[in-house]
């Protein structure tokens, strides 16, 4: 009985990450948290679902498990403990450093073994923002009012809802089987964003609809988890640029006085009195969120019923890929 | 009740029960809240009641816009369910450290300080809907001689605990935030509290709020932050 609990202790006590350096937004992050937004808390999780579901489904840990995401530049992670797998997802580079200080390249989207010693290092996001680390096992959280995401405002979520900060440590479950899986996946280049008109549609000129969806705009570097700035031609409003606060949902296209768009992403404040022109369709949203700063995106209109429709498919796309790993 | 329902993208209702924000109107919508919030319709995933709409968020795998306005025009409001409207008292320390605009303030109004808080203090508050950030509540209406517009550059950070004025209405920040609220006090005590699940905002919809005033040895003795 006695050895059996030293057993668990030091178990508990020499799997763990190290964080070298805790990266730009590293956060634990999973499906969402949902029934919150009347006290002010939005969904968060994963940003880009898809990459989100084949992290886990890669790993073989349960499909709502908590993952560490990061953006741009991502966290690096000495390990301490039994050997085992990981999993990264997105356009990542990123490097295993062992013990004797060789560096080994990382490839995503295949399960990689993982040493006693080994620092893995994120080092970005290549053309693109988030990025997804799943570990055989999982990590050792709580869920906070029913979900393992973060929301770094309201400091809610796992890790007293902070960003991971160099120096701290990340508690591990046991891990599972050992596995050597891989999957054929490249993430699909965009066009355009489609886009459902918003309820204040008719707020902007003619002309400035137009421009809109027909000129580029470019993601500024004011974009984080909550939102995205957009940089292109002015947006005329002809009503009124203030409306009566009021909810908001993720991608909405929200247009503040200045006429420069800004897209409200996953942990968007949850009311705001800026006139909506439109709203980023389901579909879509997973693509939006990984342009990067600096590129350039254009906007096109589509119906309710197309959106719909293309969200089926999306689900559908989704099912195929995880559904050929096996 | 409901004016009028349209879609917000592919994955909301977007309820709306008019132009003007008043009791009567906020009262309705946040009735249509609290019958939804127990009737668990399939799909939904979110309510946000606000001044005069509701928006409701739902899973485009499990429901669809059409399906789902249908129920909410067919539904029964349940009258019996009734929020039970909570009378609170909050302090509020207005020590020039804390009232951020209030010199702007006295210029705007013709008034001295102590006549603006004076004012304010004189009212009690509903509030309409909580949110921006967790917890924040927006109350009214505060008198017509002391409402004003937005700051013309909004704060990068307002402190946390501060309170602010806007229109005919009132706020507490309950995070330090960006935020454009004439800022005239602040108060010791937290409004949002993220360990205590049950019960995370103090002030919710439909409650009454009245702001007394302390003093700065009292706001250090209260200090909750």
């Amino acid at each position: 009985m006695k050895s059996k609990k030293m057993s668990i202790t030091n178990f508990m006590k020499n799997n763990y990450f190290q964080v070298v350096r805790g990266g730009l937004n590293s956060t634990f992050q999973d499906n969402g948290r949902e029934n919150l937004y009347h006290i002010g808390l939005p969904f968060s999780g994963a940003m880009d679902k898809r990459n989100y579901l084949i992290a886990n489904k890669l790993i073989n840990n349960n499909e709502k498990d908590p993952v560490i995401e990061f953006a741009f530049q991502g966290p690096s992670l000495k390990y301490f403990g039994v050997t085992r797998d990981i999993v990264i997802t997105g356009n990542v580079n990123f490097k295993i450093i062992k013990n004797d200080n060789t560096e080994h390249l990382g490839e995503c989207y295949r399960t990689i073994k993982i040493y006693d010693g080994d620092t893995i290092d994120i080092i970005s996001t290549n053309k693109s923002v988030y990025g997804y680390f799943s570990i055989s096992g999982g990590f050792k959280l709580s869920k906070v009012w029913g979900s393992f995401s973060t929301t770094l405002r309201a400091k809610v979520g796992p890790n007293n809802g902070n960003k991971l900060i160099n120096g701290q440590e990340i508690k591990l479950n046991e891990p599972k089987e050992s596995l050597d899986r891989k999957l054929d996946f490249i993430n699909s280049n965009i066009e355009f964003i489609r886009v459902i008109k918003g309820t204040n549609f008719d707020y902007f000129s003619e002309q400035s609809l137009k421009d809109f969806f027909s000129k580029k705009y470019q993601v500024t570097k004011l974009s984080d988890r909550m939102g995205m700035r957009l940089e292109g031609t002015k947006l005329i409003n002809i009503k009124s640029t203030n409306i009566k606060s009021e909810g908001l949902v993720k991608g909405t296209i929200q247009v503040p006085a200045d006429g420069k768009p800004i897209i409200l992403l996953s942990d968007h404040g949850t009311l705001g009195g800026y006139p909506k022109l439109g709203v980023v369709i389901s579909a879509d949203y997973d693509k939006l969120v990984q342009i990067p700063p600096g590129s350039k995106v254009k906007f096109k209109e589509i119906e309710l019923k197309d959106a719909e429709n293309l969200y089926k498919i999306y689900n559908m796309e989704t099912n195929n890929i995880l559904n050929k790993i096996i | 009740m409901i004016k009028n329902i349209v879609n917000l993208g592919d994955a909301a209702l977007y309820c709306d029960f008019g132009h003007e924000v008043n009791k009567d109107i906020n009262s309705k919508v946040i009735r249509y809240f609290n019958t939804l919030k127990y009737k668990k319709l399939k799909g939904v995933t979110n309510l946000s009641p606000s001044y005069n709409k509701l928006i409701i968020t739902y899973n485009l795998s499990e429901t669809s816009f059409n399906i789902l306005k249908k129920e909410i025009i067919e539904l029964e409001i349940n009258d019996n369910k009734e929020y039970n409207s909570q009378k609170i008292n909050i302090p509020i320390c207005c020590d020039d450290e804390f009232s951020l605009d209030i010199k702007r303030l006295e210029k705007k109004f013709n008034k001295s300080k102590s006549e603006i808080i004076k004012i304010f203090l004189n009212k009690s508050y509903f509030c309409y809907m909580t949110g921006f950030v967790a917890g924040m509540p927006f109350l009214g209406d505060i008198d017509k001689i002391i409402q004003l517009n937005r700051l013309e550059t909004p704060r990068v950070k307002v402190p946390k605990g501060s309170v602010g004025l806007t229109e005919q209405f009132c706020n507490v920040y309950t995070f330090e935030s960006p935020g454009g609220w004439n800022i005239i006090g602040n108060t010791p005590i937290n409004i949002f509290n993220p360990s205590d699940h049950n019960k995370p905002n103090l002030i919710n919809p439909g409650d009454e709020v009245k702001f007394y005033e302390i003093q700065k040895n009292e706001y250090h003795k209260l200090y909750e932050k």
